[in-house]
Protein backbone atom coordinates (compact mmCIF):
# COMPACT_ATOMS: atom_id res chain seq x y z
CA UNK A 1 0.00 0.00 0.00
CA UNK A 2 2.99 2.75 0.81
CA UNK A 3 4.61 1.94 -2.69
CA UNK A 4 1.51 1.89 -3.95
CA UNK A 5 0.61 5.37 -2.66
CA UNK A 6 4.16 7.04 -3.15
CA UNK A 7 3.82 5.46 -7.04
CA UNK A 8 0.40 7.73 -7.06
CA UNK A 9 1.99 10.82 -5.70
CA UNK A 10 4.89 10.82 -8.03
CA UNK A 11 2.57 10.12 -11.29
CA UNK A 12 0.24 12.57 -9.91
CA UNK A 13 2.92 15.03 -9.56
CA UNK A 14 4.03 15.00 -12.76
CA UNK A 15 0.64 14.28 -14.09
CA UNK A 16 -0.25 18.39 -12.75
CA UNK A 17 3.51 19.56 -14.00
CA UNK A 18 3.03 18.63 -17.08
CA UNK A 19 -0.66 19.39 -17.94
CA UNK A 20 0.55 22.71 -16.57
CA UNK A 21 3.40 22.55 -19.36
CA UNK A 22 0.92 21.80 -22.15
CA UNK A 23 -1.00 25.38 -21.17
CA UNK A 24 2.01 27.43 -20.47
CA UNK A 25 4.79 26.54 -22.20
CA UNK A 26 5.29 29.18 -25.52
CA UNK A 27 6.46 26.63 -27.90
CA UNK A 28 3.97 23.98 -29.36
CA UNK A 29 6.21 21.10 -29.95
CA UNK A 30 7.18 21.72 -26.51
CA UNK A 31 3.68 21.77 -24.99
CA UNK A 32 2.89 18.44 -27.27
CA UNK A 33 5.71 16.88 -25.65
CA UNK A 34 4.10 17.70 -22.48
CA UNK A 35 0.99 16.56 -23.19
CA UNK A 36 2.73 12.68 -24.22
CA UNK A 37 4.36 12.62 -20.58
CA UNK A 38 1.03 13.96 -18.99
CA UNK A 39 -0.70 10.42 -20.49
CA UNK A 40 1.84 8.52 -19.74
CA UNK A 41 1.72 9.38 -16.28
CA UNK A 42 -2.29 9.18 -16.57
CA UNK A 43 -1.31 5.55 -17.74
CA UNK A 44 0.52 4.67 -14.56
CA UNK A 45 -2.41 6.28 -12.65
CA UNK A 46 -4.76 3.75 -14.16
CA UNK A 47 -2.21 0.83 -13.65
CA UNK A 48 -2.66 1.94 -10.08
CA UNK A 49 -6.56 1.76 -10.50
CA UNK A 50 -6.29 -2.19 -11.89
CA UNK A 51 -7.20 -0.87 -15.54
CA UNK A 52 -4.70 -2.64 -17.18
CA UNK A 53 -6.47 -2.84 -20.52
CA UNK A 54 -7.13 1.13 -20.52
CA UNK A 55 -3.58 2.06 -19.62
CA UNK A 56 -1.94 0.36 -22.61
CA UNK A 57 -4.68 1.69 -24.56
CA UNK A 58 -4.34 5.21 -23.82
CA UNK A 59 -1.09 4.89 -24.42
CA UNK A 60 -1.42 3.11 -27.90
CA UNK A 61 -4.12 5.20 -28.81
CA UNK A 62 -2.92 9.03 -27.17
CA UNK A 63 0.42 8.57 -27.48
CA UNK A 64 0.56 6.77 -30.68
CA UNK A 65 -1.88 8.44 -32.62
CA UNK A 66 -3.37 11.36 -31.32
CA UNK A 67 -0.04 13.02 -29.89
CA UNK A 68 1.67 12.12 -32.96
CA UNK A 69 -1.35 13.59 -34.91
CA UNK A 70 -0.34 16.90 -32.79
CA UNK A 71 2.63 16.93 -33.05
CA UNK A 72 2.50 16.51 -37.15
CA UNK A 73 0.32 19.17 -37.45
CA UNK A 74 2.22 21.64 -35.19
CA UNK A 75 5.16 20.45 -37.46
CA UNK A 76 3.26 21.38 -40.87
CA UNK A 77 1.84 24.46 -40.09
CA UNK A 78 4.32 27.54 -40.37
CA UNK A 79 3.02 29.58 -37.92
CA UNK A 80 5.18 32.44 -35.79
CA UNK A 81 3.99 31.28 -32.73
CA UNK A 82 5.39 33.66 -30.55
CA UNK A 83 2.84 36.30 -31.80
CA UNK A 84 0.39 33.91 -30.98
CA UNK A 85 1.15 33.86 -26.80
CA UNK A 86 0.13 38.04 -27.31
CA UNK A 87 -3.68 37.58 -25.08
CA UNK A 88 -2.06 35.91 -22.47
CA UNK A 89 -1.03 38.85 -19.97
CA UNK A 90 -4.61 39.79 -20.57
CA UNK A 91 -6.35 36.89 -19.86
CA UNK A 92 -4.72 35.76 -17.31
CA UNK A 93 -6.85 37.12 -14.18
CA UNK A 94 -9.63 36.60 -15.18
CA UNK A 95 -8.67 33.18 -16.31
CA UNK A 96 -7.43 32.28 -12.40
CA UNK A 97 -10.60 33.73 -11.20
CA UNK A 98 -12.83 31.04 -12.82
CA UNK A 99 -9.94 28.40 -12.16
CA UNK A 100 -10.12 28.98 -8.38
CA UNK A 101 -14.04 28.94 -8.10
CA UNK A 102 -14.64 26.13 -10.35
CA UNK A 103 -11.61 23.60 -8.42
CA UNK A 104 -13.20 25.12 -5.26
CA UNK A 105 -16.58 24.15 -6.40
CA UNK A 106 -15.51 20.75 -7.25
CA UNK A 107 -13.76 20.33 -3.86
CA UNK A 108 -17.10 21.14 -1.94
CA UNK A 109 -18.34 18.15 -4.41
CA UNK A 110 -16.25 16.07 -3.78
CA UNK A 111 -15.68 16.41 -0.37
CA UNK A 112 -19.44 17.02 0.89
CA UNK A 113 -20.83 13.76 -1.61
CA UNK A 114 -18.14 10.86 -2.32
CA UNK A 115 -17.82 9.75 0.80
CA UNK A 116 -17.42 5.37 2.35
CA UNK A 117 -20.78 5.20 3.23
CA UNK A 118 -22.33 6.75 -0.08
CA UNK A 119 -19.80 4.12 -2.15
CA UNK A 120 -21.65 1.09 -0.35
CA UNK A 121 -24.74 2.28 -1.58
CA UNK A 122 -23.97 2.11 -4.93
CA UNK A 123 -24.83 -1.22 -6.41
CA UNK A 124 -22.25 -2.57 -8.85
CA UNK A 125 -24.32 -3.47 -12.25
CA UNK A 126 -21.90 -5.88 -14.00
CA UNK A 127 -19.04 -6.97 -10.89
CA UNK A 128 -15.19 -6.72 -11.38
CA UNK A 129 -14.19 -10.29 -11.11
CA UNK A 130 -11.24 -11.43 -9.39
CA UNK A 131 -7.59 -11.56 -10.81
CA UNK A 132 -7.73 -15.30 -9.73
CA UNK A 133 -10.08 -15.96 -12.39
CA UNK A 134 -9.91 -13.62 -15.56
CA UNK A 135 -7.44 -10.79 -16.43
CA UNK A 136 -9.20 -7.28 -16.74
CA UNK A 137 -8.59 -7.56 -20.29
CA UNK A 138 -10.17 -11.03 -20.38
CA UNK A 139 -13.32 -9.33 -18.04
CA UNK A 140 -13.75 -5.99 -20.38
CA UNK A 141 -14.28 -8.29 -23.77
CA UNK A 142 -16.73 -10.23 -21.96
CA UNK A 143 -18.24 -7.45 -21.41
CA UNK A 144 -17.71 -5.58 -24.45
CA UNK A 145 -18.76 -7.59 -27.11
CA UNK A 146 -22.05 -8.76 -25.03
CA UNK A 147 -23.67 -6.14 -22.94
CA UNK A 148 -22.22 -3.05 -25.03
CA UNK A 149 -22.17 -4.81 -28.56
CA UNK A 150 -24.27 -2.07 -29.74
CA UNK A 151 -22.17 1.05 -28.10
CA UNK A 152 -19.22 -0.79 -29.31
CA UNK A 153 -20.58 -0.86 -33.19
CA UNK A 154 -21.40 2.85 -32.82
CA UNK A 155 -17.86 3.65 -31.68
CA UNK A 156 -16.74 1.71 -34.65
CA UNK A 157 -18.87 3.92 -36.90
CA UNK A 158 -18.10 7.32 -35.25
CA UNK A 159 -14.57 6.61 -35.96
CA UNK A 160 -15.58 5.76 -39.26
CA UNK A 161 -17.40 9.11 -40.11
CA UNK A 162 -14.54 10.63 -38.22
CA UNK A 163 -11.69 8.67 -40.57
CA UNK A 164 -13.99 9.63 -43.76
CA UNK A 165 -14.47 13.09 -42.39
CA UNK A 166 -11.36 14.05 -42.37
CA UNK A 167 -9.98 12.74 -45.59
CA UNK A 168 -12.77 14.30 -47.23
CA UNK A 169 -11.81 17.87 -45.87
CA UNK A 170 -8.04 17.26 -46.10
CA UNK A 171 -8.19 16.25 -49.38
CA UNK A 172 -7.83 18.84 -52.08
CA UNK A 173 -8.17 17.66 -56.24
CA UNK A 174 -5.03 19.80 -58.26
CA UNK A 175 -5.34 20.55 -61.53
CA UNK A 176 -2.90 21.41 -63.32
CA UNK A 177 -1.30 17.79 -63.23
CA UNK A 178 -1.73 15.67 -65.86
CA UNK A 179 -2.29 12.18 -64.82
CA UNK A 180 -3.63 8.56 -66.11
CA UNK A 181 -7.55 8.15 -66.12
CA UNK A 182 -8.01 4.68 -66.65
CA UNK A 183 -11.93 4.60 -67.00
CA UNK A 184 -11.44 7.75 -69.74
CA UNK A 185 -8.69 5.23 -71.17
CA UNK A 186 -11.23 2.09 -71.19
CA UNK A 187 -14.45 4.29 -72.38
CA UNK A 188 -12.86 5.77 -75.48
CA UNK A 189 -14.03 3.85 -78.84
CA UNK A 190 -12.90 3.19 -82.05
CA UNK A 191 -15.39 5.42 -83.54
CA UNK A 192 -15.14 8.54 -81.18
CA UNK A 193 -10.87 9.17 -82.69
CA UNK A 194 -10.89 7.48 -85.95
CA UNK A 195 -12.29 8.66 -89.14
CA UNK A 196 -11.46 7.55 -92.63
CA UNK A 197 -11.80 10.19 -95.42
CA UNK A 198 -11.23 10.10 -98.82
CA UNK A 199 -10.08 13.46 -100.13
CA UNK A 200 -11.08 14.48 -103.14
CA UNK A 201 -7.24 15.17 -105.37
CA UNK A 202 -5.94 19.30 -104.88
CA UNK A 203 -8.61 19.73 -102.18
CA UNK A 204 -6.70 18.59 -99.12
CA UNK A 205 -8.64 17.18 -95.65
CA UNK A 206 -11.22 19.73 -93.55
CA UNK B 1 15.06 -5.30 21.82
CA UNK B 2 13.28 -5.42 18.88
CA UNK B 3 13.44 -1.85 16.91
CA UNK B 4 9.62 -1.32 15.38
CA UNK B 5 9.76 0.72 12.54
CA UNK B 6 6.36 2.53 12.07
CA UNK B 7 6.00 3.16 8.38
CA UNK B 8 3.94 5.76 6.88
CA UNK B 9 0.80 4.08 5.46
CA UNK B 10 -0.63 5.83 2.54
CA UNK B 11 -4.16 5.26 2.30
CA UNK B 12 -5.39 5.97 -1.20
CA UNK B 13 -9.22 7.21 -1.35
CA UNK B 14 -11.38 7.99 -3.81
CA UNK B 15 -11.31 11.30 -3.59
CA UNK B 16 -7.23 11.42 -4.40
CA UNK B 17 -8.46 10.36 -7.92
CA UNK B 18 -10.83 12.73 -7.56
CA UNK B 19 -9.12 15.80 -6.99
CA UNK B 20 -6.07 14.71 -9.26
CA UNK B 21 -8.99 14.73 -12.21
CA UNK B 22 -10.47 18.11 -10.77
CA UNK B 23 -6.85 19.55 -11.10
CA UNK B 24 -6.34 18.14 -14.94
CA UNK B 25 -10.02 19.42 -15.53
CA UNK B 26 -9.59 22.85 -14.12
CA UNK B 27 -6.38 23.04 -15.96
CA UNK B 28 -7.83 22.15 -19.40
CA UNK B 29 -10.44 24.78 -19.13
CA UNK B 30 -7.78 27.78 -17.93
CA UNK B 31 -5.63 26.79 -21.48
CA UNK B 32 -8.45 27.40 -23.33
CA UNK B 33 -9.17 30.79 -21.43
CA UNK B 34 -5.01 31.49 -21.62
CA UNK B 35 -4.58 30.62 -25.33
CA UNK B 36 -7.39 32.32 -27.00
CA UNK B 37 -5.39 32.76 -30.37
CA UNK B 38 -3.72 28.96 -30.67
CA UNK B 39 -6.35 26.66 -31.71
CA UNK B 40 -4.13 23.80 -31.27
CA UNK B 41 -3.48 24.00 -27.87
CA UNK B 42 -6.99 24.69 -27.18
CA UNK B 43 -7.59 20.77 -29.20
CA UNK B 44 -4.68 19.73 -26.46
CA UNK B 45 -7.01 21.65 -23.72
CA UNK B 46 -9.82 19.54 -24.46
CA UNK B 47 -8.02 16.46 -24.86
CA UNK B 48 -6.84 16.93 -21.35
CA UNK B 49 -10.26 17.63 -19.99
CA UNK B 50 -11.36 14.39 -21.46
CA UNK B 51 -8.57 12.72 -19.96
CA UNK B 52 -9.63 14.21 -16.76
CA UNK B 53 -13.27 12.51 -17.12
CA UNK B 54 -11.37 9.22 -17.69
CA UNK B 55 -9.57 8.73 -14.58
CA UNK B 56 -12.99 9.75 -12.84
CA UNK B 57 -14.48 6.86 -14.72
CA UNK B 58 -11.87 4.35 -13.95
CA UNK B 59 -11.53 5.06 -10.31
CA UNK B 60 -15.28 4.83 -9.90
CA UNK B 61 -14.39 1.38 -11.63
CA UNK B 62 -12.18 0.61 -9.23
CA UNK B 63 -14.11 1.86 -5.77
CA UNK B 64 -17.33 0.45 -7.01
CA UNK B 65 -16.17 -2.69 -8.40
CA UNK B 66 -17.76 -1.67 -10.96
CA UNK B 67 -16.48 -2.79 -14.87
CA UNK B 68 -19.12 -0.43 -16.48
CA UNK B 69 -16.77 2.54 -15.85
CA UNK B 70 -13.70 1.37 -17.88
CA UNK B 71 -15.71 -0.05 -20.88
CA UNK B 72 -17.35 4.04 -20.94
CA UNK B 73 -13.58 4.93 -20.85
CA UNK B 74 -13.03 2.89 -23.45
CA UNK B 75 -16.19 5.22 -25.71
CA UNK B 76 -14.54 8.14 -24.34
CA UNK B 77 -11.29 7.28 -25.78
CA UNK B 78 -12.88 7.12 -29.28
CA UNK B 79 -14.76 10.25 -28.97
CA UNK B 80 -10.95 11.57 -28.17
CA UNK B 81 -9.58 10.28 -30.98
CA UNK B 82 -12.23 11.11 -33.55
CA UNK B 83 -12.87 14.58 -31.97
CA UNK B 84 -9.27 15.62 -32.71
CA UNK B 85 -8.61 14.28 -35.77
CA UNK B 86 -11.99 16.24 -37.53
CA UNK B 87 -10.70 19.29 -35.61
CA UNK B 88 -6.67 19.05 -37.01
CA UNK B 89 -8.07 18.39 -40.24
CA UNK B 90 -10.41 21.52 -40.10
CA UNK B 91 -7.36 23.02 -39.05
CA UNK B 92 -5.33 21.86 -41.55
CA UNK B 93 -7.76 23.41 -44.30
CA UNK B 94 -8.27 26.83 -42.28
CA UNK B 95 -4.52 27.44 -42.80
CA UNK B 96 -4.40 26.28 -46.39
CA UNK B 97 -7.03 29.19 -46.73
CA UNK B 98 -6.46 31.98 -44.93
CA UNK B 99 -2.73 31.54 -43.38
CA UNK B 100 -3.22 31.93 -40.55
CA UNK B 101 -4.99 29.59 -37.47
CA UNK B 102 -5.44 33.12 -34.81
CA UNK B 103 -8.86 31.96 -33.42
CA UNK B 104 -10.07 36.04 -33.23
CA UNK B 105 -9.98 35.92 -36.90
CA UNK B 106 -12.93 33.35 -37.18
CA UNK B 107 -15.62 35.74 -37.45
CA UNK B 108 -16.91 35.64 -40.85
CA UNK B 109 -19.35 32.93 -39.99
CA UNK B 110 -20.86 35.15 -37.60
CA UNK B 111 -24.88 34.57 -38.22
Amino acid sequence: MLILGLLFYIFAFVMVVSALNVVLVKNPVHSVLCLILCFFSASGIFMILGAEFIAMVMIIVYVGAVAVLFLFVVMMLNINFIKMKEGFQRYLPLCLIIATVLFIDLYLVINSSVNQENLLLAKASIPIPSEKDLTNTHSIGMVLYTEYFYPFQIAGLMLLVAMIGSIVLTHRVRTNVKKQNISDQLARKREDCISIVTPESRMGVK
Amino acid sequence: MEQIVKLPVIDLGIAHFLILAAIIFVIGISGIFLNRKNVIIILMSVELMLLAVNINFVAFSYYLEDLVGQVFSLFILTVAAAEASIGLAILVIYYRNRGTIEVEDINQMRG
